[in-house]
């Protein structure tokens, strides 16, 4: 297919069949700001945020819907696309408290953003009271917090459970000024579908859905990711593990969802974000063992592993290479593995070695 | 493993996901792929909604079955059956790919003989599932274009485990559903690196990349690189470990990262196994209920603690990486081994991972072309022969790994399982996993998943618990011929009459007090799919 060129700005910019305006733009380097958008999830074009200016076309395009066409000239910082993109940003400030202070997604907030590139400080519609007060904080559960309060009804939660995680746990509910994400009828999060596989509550734009377990572990701007695979089933889902700085702790776990490496393109489940804890337990072994008059008590490396080989030894020249056993493990890496062989093999010299692969 | 090894040349996952996302038909056995490989289970919904078709043969209604076109809710044990019947009714009606099974696949006339036998009838009694059931399935099935099989647990956790895997082996390659996109036969692996462990010669009979014991050359070469005297016979697995253990036959056993005291099947055999030891060593990050008989336990680092790679379910070799240190003096397992080793008088020089993981690429032909550098653009699927190889996403796109290149197929009968309710122990316990735990629990239930799922629920059909007079939430006592566990009802149709889930992720309550130490002969995997126990009302 003839690929298509286009004016943003007055820049021309050549793109595929098949993109969208925001689509072409980012290719381009081109900033236009968006809310209920997300490269990851089906774009709907509800929020208006990402509203351009197209030439001879009467009203102002959602850039995140609206296909790239060949001759087209857009204008994305227009005087009337920056009007109308403020006055779309002050009608969501009009019902969000503003208690940035103490909100989990300070710093990570994509309406904090677009607030702070508009210039906006409060909504100029707002009157006392206006700012939704009624929705009381869920969180029954151990995985995350829901502020509904916060809900900028972008609808990302609904379609990153209907698209990514492949469940129907939430949708809109009740109309006008009422309409809320719930799961469905009378239900709570936790009676329903929800697997709490918690990519809703990555790609909530604000704090209306926020991580549990990293409450108080750290701030956005604290932390360091690490690029890693999870510890848990064979699927081998790439991970984002956050790092406090200072602590040195796991503060969360997230995943890159346009990660060119990732097998998992992002997708997780419950363990994957959220079963993390152990890792900073207070019952995680931290000295070796030798048992002594009975009971195992606490030894320096060097006599533990002293008393391992020497027993290993002695065994060995007693009895045989063949009455030695070696369980490796299948939640060791390969290296550790192919070093636990070598050790049955060429050290000892049996091949008693196995794993639990079975179980 | 074996069966697929056998027929195929290879044990592992002969797909990737993509491939798998290309699917026109999903066939899903044994696998509650939604709870065990969540992310999968999200691709083979995907795949549904836009119009795939989805069958799952699973005794329990499980999540996916619940979006099945076809759901098999067959007996327990009975696969053999049904994979010859859906086999029967593919030779009968002409529907087999002829080509493919001329060029690729030698056997055809013993498979057919085999499978006679099996008519929609004969297989409806053994499965206890409907005759037009079975005939539809397979036509979809045959039909594809591209058909895909998924399988877990459900498939080889049983006596018959292996020819399990062989009988899906069959069915793939009788309709040519293999070597391209979206085709294929794909057990998913349950633990993070269980491929590489495999791969890395964690097995009794093979080196690395299954360079096999018995082979002179293989021997040879092993002997010279690493310059000791490999031995010839090859060794006990993990189950012939345990029973030698018993019997004093092996005297002294190392145990890295498992905990056979909860995994293993018959804990309380287990228990005396290791204690009868004149010394066990483990290494572990928890105290856990096996390290708590040991003689010397080492403390280890867990995976975000340290560097290196694991091997998912689809062969694919990915970097792990180091975020945070581990606590107080433990150590990373491939420091304490080596430390091991040097403290028995080895001189391995290995510095880090990244030296260890070149060692193995020199004498594994599957991962020579593998490099941490590479590693860095992201994983590569073995096998990768060459630093300029790209990988291998899907298996036998051209020969299969047999002599000759052909595959084989190899017809089994039906076997009955080796335990099966009877007036004493009227109920058939099935073992598990939850999406929320993982294995023995040491990580999940110390994660916020433990304060989600706290205690054992045991499944139970309505119909089972109303003559027993119990409800909901109430405890149980289930007992088979070999010890009891005490848990919670969940009543629910998830379970067919007759039959119980456990999950057995709970060491308090530990699933495998039940079950029998019966092995499949064939792969020595546990049959944990089948225990024959009775219920009290506690
Ligand atoms: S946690 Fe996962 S399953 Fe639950 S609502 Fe969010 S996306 Fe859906
Ligand atoms: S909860 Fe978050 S993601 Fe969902 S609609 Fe509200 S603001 Fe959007
Ligand atoms: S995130 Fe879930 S699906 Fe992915 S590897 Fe971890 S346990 Fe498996
Ligand atoms: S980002 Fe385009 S309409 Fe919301």
């Amino acid at each position: 297919m003839a690929s298509i060129t286009m004016t943003i700005n007055g820049t021309t910019v050549t793109t595929e069949p098949g993109t969208t305006i925001l689509e072409a733009a980012q290719s381009a380097g081109i900033h236009i700001p968006t809310l209920c958008h997300h490269p990851a999830l089906p774009p709907v074009g509800a929020c208006r945020v990402c509203l351009v200016e197209a030439e001879g076309s009467g009203k102002l395009l959602t850039s995140c819907t609206t296909p790239a066409a060949e001759g087209m000239s857009v204008r994305t910082h227009s005087p009337r696309v920056l009007e109308a993109r403020r006055f779309v940003v002050e009608m969501i400030l009009l019902r969000h408290p503003l208690d940035c202070f103490s909100c989990p997604s300070n710093g990570n907030c994509e309406l904090q953003d677009i607030a702070y590139e508009l210039g906006i400080e409060e909504s100029s519609f707002a009157e006392e009271g206006d700012t939704c007060r009624d929705h009381p904080l869920e969180e029954d559960n151990p995985y995350f917090v829901r502020d509904l309060n916060k809900c900028i009804l972008c609808g990302r939660c609904i379609r990153a459970c209907d698209s990514l995680a492949r469940y129907h746990a939430v949708d809109f509910h009740n109309r006008g000024i009422h309409t809320m994400v719930h799961p469905p009828a009378d239900r709570t999060l936790e009676e329903s579908d929800c697997t709490f596989c918690g990519q809703c509550v990555q790609l909530c734009p604000v704090g209306a859905l926020a991580e549990k377990p990293s409450r108080g572990r750290g701030r956005p701007w604290e932390l360091h990711p690490v690029t890693t695979v999870c510890p848990y089933c064979g699927v081998g889902c790439e991970l984002e593990i956050q790092v406090n700085s200072k602590t040195g702790r796991i503060a969360n776990v997230t995943s890159d969802y346009g990660s060119p490496t990732s097998l998992n393109r992002g997708r997780t489940c419950v363990k994957g974000r959220f079963a993390w804890q152990f890792v900073h337990s207070g019952e995680r072994l931290t000295t070796p063992l030798v048992r002594r008059d009975g009971e195992l008590r606490e030894a320096s490396w060097e006599e533990a592993l002293e008393t391992a080989a020497a027993g290993l030894q002695r065994i060995k020249s007693d009895h045989g290479p063949d009455s030695l056993g070696f369980f490796s493990s299948a939640r060791c890496t390969n290296e550790e593995n192919y070093l636990m062989q070598r050790l049955a093999r060429e050290v000892v010299g049996t091949n008693n070695i196995d794993h639990c692969a079975h179980l | 493993m074996k069966g697929l090894g056998e027929t195929l040349g290879s044990g592992a996952m002969t797909n990737d996901f993509d491939s798998l996302r290309r699917a026109d038909v999903i066939l899903v056995m044994g696998s509650n792929t939604t709870e065990t490989h969540p992310v999968i289970g999200s691709w083979i919904k995907e795949r549904h909604d836009q119009g795939a078709t989805l069958i799952v043969g699973d005794p329990r209604k499980t999540e996916i079955a619940g979006h099945a076109d076809i759901h098999l809710q067959l007996q327990s044990g009975s696969d053999v059956a049904l994979a010859n019947g859906l086999m029967h009714v593919i030779l009968r009606d002409g529907l087999h790919d002829r080509a493919f099974i001329d060029e690729r696949v030698e056997g055809l006339d013993t498979l057919r003989e085999t499978v006679a036998w099996y008519t929609p009838e004969r297989t409806a009694e053994l499965t206890g599932l409907p005759r037009e059931r079975i005939e539809e399935a397979a036509r979809l099935y045959a039909s594809g274009p591209d058909s895909a099989i998924c399988y877990t647990m459900g498939i080889t956790q049983h006596t018959t485990g292996t020819d399990n895997v062989r009988s899906l082996a069959n069915l793939a390659l009788l309709c040519g559903m293999l070597g391209r996109p979206g085709t294929g036969v794909n057990p998913l692996r349950g633990q993070s690196n269980v491929q590489g462990a495999c791969d890395m010669g964690a097995l009794p009979n093979v080196y690395t990349g299954y360079q096999k014991v018995v082979d002179d050359r293989i021997r040879e070469k092993f002997s010279t690189l690493w310059k000791a005297e490999m031995p010839a016979q090859p060794g006990r697995t993990v189950m012939k470990m345990m029973e030698a253990a018993g019997s004093g036959d092996i005297r002294g056993v190392l145990i890295m990262g498992e905990n056979p005291m909860v995994s293993d099947p018959n804990t309380e055999h287990v228990r005396e196994c290791l204690t009868n030891l004149d010394l066990l060593v483990v290494q572990d990050i928890f105290l856990t209920e096996t390290a708590r008989l040991a003689d010397v336990v080492l403390p280890a680092a867990c995976l975000p603690e340290k560097d290196g790679t694991l091997t998912n379910t689809t062969r694919t070799v990915q970097r792990v990486r180091k975020a945070v240190d581990a606590p107080g003096a433990a150590r990373p397992d491939w420091a304490i081994t080596t430390a091991l080793a040097g403290a028995m008088g080895a001189d391995w020089a290995f510095r880090g991972p990244e030296e260890i993981f070149q060692a193995i690429a020199a004498c594994t032909p599957s991962y020579a072309g593998i490099s941490y550098e590479r590693l860095e653009e992201g994983g590569l699927p073995w096998p990768c022969p060459a630093p300029d190889h790209p990988g291998t996403p899907n298996l036998y796109t051209e020969g299969f790994n047999r002599p000759g290149g052909k595959a084989r197929f190899l017809p089994r009968h039906w076997k009955a399982p080796h335990e099966w309710p009877d007036e004493a122990y009227p109920f058939l316990a099935t073992t598990g996993r939850l999406l929320y735990h993982y294995h023995t629990g040491s990580m999940s239930r110390r994660s916020a998943p433990g304060e989600h799922v706290r205690e054992l629920f045991i499944e139970m059909n309505p119909a089972d618990a109303k003559p027993l007079g119990v409800g909901d939430g109430e405890m149980i006592r289930v007992t088979s011929r070999r010890g009891h566990v005490e848990g919670r009802t969940a009543v629910t149709d998830r379970v067919p009459p007759g039959t119980l889930f456990i999950p057995f992720h709970f060491a308090e309550a530990a699933a495998n007090l039940l079950t029998a130490s019966v092995i499949d002969p064939d792969s020595e995997t546990p049959a944990y799919k089948i225990t024959a126990v009775r219920v009290d009302k506690v």
